[in-house]
């Protein structure tokens, strides 16, 4: 099914609405895919037009909680991409063990998947006792399915092997308990989370970190908040620390390339000068 | 219905599955070393690994041939290629963003998602290929570029390994030309040069 095509002025004002009304900040998102997003709410929320949402939206909080899904949410899997979380075990790891203890933080964590993933990484190299791990979103529905950490045991054979591709150091079932059709993730693991509300358009840093890990979240942002983002990122490490991006993200091209090394190109993982 | 031309182009788009591949390998010898416009291809990959199309082109295509970035600025006389596990999209101020969305028929990188973005970006500037392939990916597509006034080409089926994609196209009318595949780069090469320069996006009326 292909979407209906939205009106660049219509969305320009919904977005404007949204930012006066509700104070989410969606208007420097690269506009190609965000447009999409908006077409597929429109058909799924049953409105004519892009006005007809925005009217909606503005009338009903609930409405724009439900906008907000088709705005922001992303699928992600455990040890989604294994090869950057065996570059983290295998270069990232041993500079984070000589910390007495350790902040990470997944900026833009969905339901919370990667953050679990680092959870499992850190357990199986001693680390998880001393580390806090922030992950952050801004859609209020998906920071309470994460912190469940409840998700289909059907995903846990692709998790499975991700885990496997990574480097996993024993079965990943040890770490989740299954109930019926769903895996609920252990409690050890859920309590070394911290899931709260951050935006990387409007919101700053709020502690030093030593891992910060955004991943397929610059993709949707145009360059300009795109430098704002990573300028974020960038105040929130430590000297030394470590950044992981997207296979597909790259500091090449940002203003703030010259703050970092490459640590692992091909991981896309950097570390802060 | 554009096939006169009378918009000068700012791009190519092409999509394509299962024989495309081959295709392309009769498609890209045609084109000349600066060729006036960027050309994107979109064909699907596996996911998670990388796929080496770059490099397979390459070796067919005098023009340079890369997997398109994040932001990347579209140059004309440049063969872009999509990447695995993302779909590629064009913005209206001329660069690329890819997107980690779901799959779109079951693809991603989708056809559709490259050719609707592209016919939001360039409207009636804008030519369009799709080729041989086993699912219907590309056809919607295909119609939105020819409602927005550019020129769509479809492979004909019986000179396609697979049929579905452009039997597809041409079940929705989404095709203004449907050619041979041996007549595909020529007609290429013809549209280029009625091109009177190398054109991009910053040249487009607003309004």
């Amino acid at each position: 099914m292909s979407p209906e095509r939205v009106n660049d002025a219509e969305v320009t004002r919904l977005l404007d609405a949204i930012f006066t009304r509700y104070h989410y900040d969606f208007r420097r998102y690269a506009s190609a895919s965000l447009k999409r997003r908006i077409a597929s709410a429109l058909v799924r929320l049953d409105c004519q037009d892009v006005q007809a949402l925005e009217a909606q939206v503005l009338a009903d909080p609930r409405a724009f909680s439900e906008l907000l899904r088709f705005l922001t949410v992303q699928v992600s899997d455990l040890f989604r991409d294994p090869a950057f979380f065996r570059a983290i075990r295998e270069q990232v790891v041993p500079h984070l063990s000589t910390y007495p203890s350790l902040k990470l933080w997944v900026a833009g964590c969905a339901t919370g998947e990667e953050a679990y993933s680092l959870a499992i990484l850190l357990a199986e190299e001693g680390l998880l006792e001393r580390a806090q791990i922030y992950a952050t979103d801004i859609h209020p529905e998906s920071l309470r399915v994460a912190a469940e950490g409840v998700f289909a045991l059907e995903r846990f054979a692709r998790f499975s092997q991700n885990y496997q591709l990574a480097g996993g150091k024993s079965s990943l079932s040890d770490y989740y308990t299954a109930r019926y059709s769903s895996a609920v993730l252990d409690r050890s693991l859920r309590k070394a989370i911290l899931f709260a509300d951050h935006s990387l358009a409007t919101d700053s840093v709020f502690a030093e970190m030593h891992l910060v890990s955004c991943r397929n979240v610059l993709i949707y942002f145009e360059r300009n908040l795109q430098d704002r983002a990573v300028g974020v990122l960038t105040d929130a490490l430590c000297r030394l620390g470590f950044l992981g991006l997207g296979s597909k993200e790259t500091l090449r091209f940002s203003a703030h390339a010259q703050k970092f090394r490459e640590l692992v190109p091909e991981a896309r993982l950097y570390q802060r000068l | 219905m554009n096939t006169e031309m009378s918009h000068s182009l700012a791009a190519i788009v092409i999509g394509g599955s299962a024989g495309a591949l081959d295709a392309l390998g009769m498609i890209l010898p045609e084109l000349p070393a600066g060729f006036p416009l960027p050309i994107v291809v979109a064909l699907h990959l596996l996911p998670g690994r990388p796929s080496g199309l770059a490099a397979v082109l390459g070796y067919r295509c005098a023009l340079p041939v890369k997997e398109a970035e994040d932001k990347e600025p579209i140059v004309p006389g440049t063969l872009y290629v999509v990447s695995p596990s993302y779909h590629l999209l064009v913005e209206r101020e001329g660069c690329f963003s890819l997107s980690a969305d779901e799959l779109v028929n079951f693809s991603r990188p989708s056809i559709d998602v490259l050719f609707e973005s592209a016919a939001d970006a360039y409207g009636p500037r804008l030519a369009a290929v799709l080729l041989s392939g086993a699912n219907d990916d590309g056809a919607s597509g295909l119609s939105r570029i020819r409602e927005s006034g550019g020129l769509t080409i479809v492979q004909a089926p019986e000179t396609a390994a697979a049929s579905t994609m452009p039997s597809a196209a041409l079940h929705c009318g989404a095709a203004d030309e449907v050619l041979p595949l041996e007549a595909i780069g020529p007609r290429l090469v013809a549209l280029a040069s009625a091109q009177r320069a190398p054109s991009s996006l910053s040249e487009k009326e607003t309004g």
